[in-house]
């Protein structure tokens, strides 16, 4: 019985519901849970039906008229959507390949070899995330115009670059410390090469943990807004600036069908990640 | 400078209360998840809590201004329930607008961090409490809290600092004064190209964090020193 039924008043509820079948707990239980899922899927809702409305007004509860066409708009050949969507995929995979180029030798060395003041190292990667980046990222822009980087692709990949190193460099670290260290010097032993025991033992045995900080670098990237506003507006349209400019014109359809394109990653990410996330390595993560 | 000082104090204002809010919930739900009883309930709320996790700032934005206006669904569904009248409505596209909005993007990191804390102490002493008959509720704040304090604090450290960058937020849900520093440092750099009182306000904000950030070391000094 629990812990609660002991205290005299709480039992009579259960002692009832038990009379009735039916533990009557459920009913506070059943509400809390059901204003919790209301306060999270109630917003989400609002998006879903924004995004089939075509006319909706004060004080109507519901759209007036359901249909496509914002879609068919959105995603017409010449549409807003392909480009911004193009671009953003494309400065979300360059920032995941330079960001994993630094990640893995910096991860192997953090994570294996013994480094002095390796906890340090590890904190310095964190200042960019210790302070708000707005300021900074206002003082890059300016830089990046006088160096004519402003507006370009790679102004813009290299500023989310900086935003995403902190979790690929601690979460490659994590992934690497997660790997029996026995098992590469098997491999040395056997004869192979330095780099030979690094690509075909250490490097697979730590991919779990790679594609993790990668789809997390992705995502960071995919998401970016206050770095691509100050440095890629308004040459570069990213997929959360397109969501701005339709959003702040009074465009809420085309806003929150860009919305809902960002949400899809961000929530599929959110239901695997402990698949790719070990316990083993999340432990590490930081230390 | 006397011109921003409503907006500083607005900014420390929403900020603060969305940490203390983000706390406390979390401490809620977290704390369910650690003492609650019934597996299933468990099982459900743990699935729940979550969703807003990676959704990133700027669809927080989109969704909750819609959600949240004199004409979004929350209005809409109240006045069909007969809540309330169409007049009686209100938007809440101001301050508590952005506070909802940190508030329902924050709180699943932090509770996040603070249940895998919650999990990991020692079971004994909460099993020992519940044989002398202490109420969950005092279980929770007076031998789980305080042994997850540590993690707690990093936790709204943490939001704090990612809250004062955030610009979408405030540009989207209330941009009009008395509106936060970030949106004020967008709009003197894309109105006016002024670095100088852009620089100001970000050191304001900077200040702001470090203060946090060295409240946040000494009491964990004192921690240590016990």
């Amino acid at each position: 019985m629990s812990a609660l039924a002991n205290q005299g008043e709480s039992v009579r509820p259960t002692l009832a519901g038990r009379a009735l079948g039916f533990d009557l707990w459920w009913l506070p239980r059943a509400l809390v849970l059901g204003l919790v899922a209301f306060a999270i899927f109630g917003p989400l809702a609002n998006l879903l039906i924004w995004t089939v409305a075509e006319r909706w007004y004060f004080p109507h509860t519901l759209p007036l008229e359901y249909g496509l066409s914002y879609w068919a708009k959105v995603f017409s050949p010449r549409g807003v959507a392909w480009e911004s969507l193009g671009t953003s995929i494309g400065i979300a995979l360059l920032t995941v390949l330079f960001a994993l180029a630094l990640a893995i030798p910096a991860g192997y060395a953090l994570g294996r070899l013994k480094l002095p003041a390796r906890s340090l190292i590890l904190l310095v990667f964190l200042i960019p995330q210790a302070f708000p980046n707005l300021p900074v990222y206002v003082n890059i822009a300016r830089f990046f115009y006088d160096v004519g980087l402003n507006g370009t692709i790679t102004g813009v990949v290299l500023v989310h670059v900086t935003h995403g190193l902190v979790f690929a460099v601690w979460i490659a670290t994590a992934a690497f410390a997660a790997v029996d260290a026995e098992l590469e010097e098997a491999a040395r032993s056997m004869g192979a090469g330095a780099f030979r025991a690094f690509r075909d033992v250490t490097l697979p045995l730590a991919m779990p943990g790679l594609m993790a900080s990668g789809i997390f670098v992705f995502l960071e990237s995919l998401d970016e807004f206050t770095g691509s506003f100050f440095v890629g507006a308004p040459d570069v349209t990213t997929l959360p600036l397109l969501l701005y400019t339709a959003g702040a014109g009074g465009n809420y359809q085309v806003a929150s069908i860009t919305a809902l394109l960002l949400l899809v990653p961000s929530i599929a990410f959110m239901l695997v990640v402990e698949r790719f996330l070990r316990a083993d390595v999340l432990a590490r993560i930081g230390h | 400078m006397s011109l921003y000082t409503t907006d500083i104090l607005y900014t420390l204002m929403i900020v603060s209360l969305s940490t203390l809010i983000i706390a406390g919930l979390s401490i809620a739900i977290a704390g369910y998840l650690t003492l609650g009883e019934n597996p299933k309930a468990v099982a459900i709320l743990r699935w729940l809590y979550r969703w807003p996790l990676f959704i990133p700032f700027i669809v927080v934005g989109q969704v909750l201004r819609t959600f949240l206006a004199k004409n979004g669904l929350m209005n809409n569904l109240l006045v069909a329930g007969g809540i309330l009248t169409p007049l009686q409505t209100v938007s809440f596209l101001d301050w508590r607008g952005i506070v909802i909005a940190f508030v329902w993007k924050q709180t699943p990191f932090v509770t996040l961090l603070v249940a895998g804390a919650m999990a990991s102490i020692d079971r004994g002493t909460i099993e020992a409490a519940r044989n002398l008959g202490a109420s969950r509720l005092r279980i929770l704040i007076e031998i789980v809290v305080p042994q997850v304090r540590t993690t707690l604090f990093v936790g709204m450290v943490l939001s704090f600092v990612t809250m004062m960058s955030v610009l979408s937020v405030p540009l989207m849900i209330s941009a009009q004064s008395p509106t936060m520093i970030t949106a004020d440092i967008a709009f003197r750099i894309n109105a006016y190209g002024d670095y100088g009182v852009a620089n100001a306000l970000g050191m304001i904000s900077l200040v702001m964090t470090m203060a946090v950030a060295i409240l946040y070391l000494r009491l964990n000094l004192k921690e240590k020193a016990k």
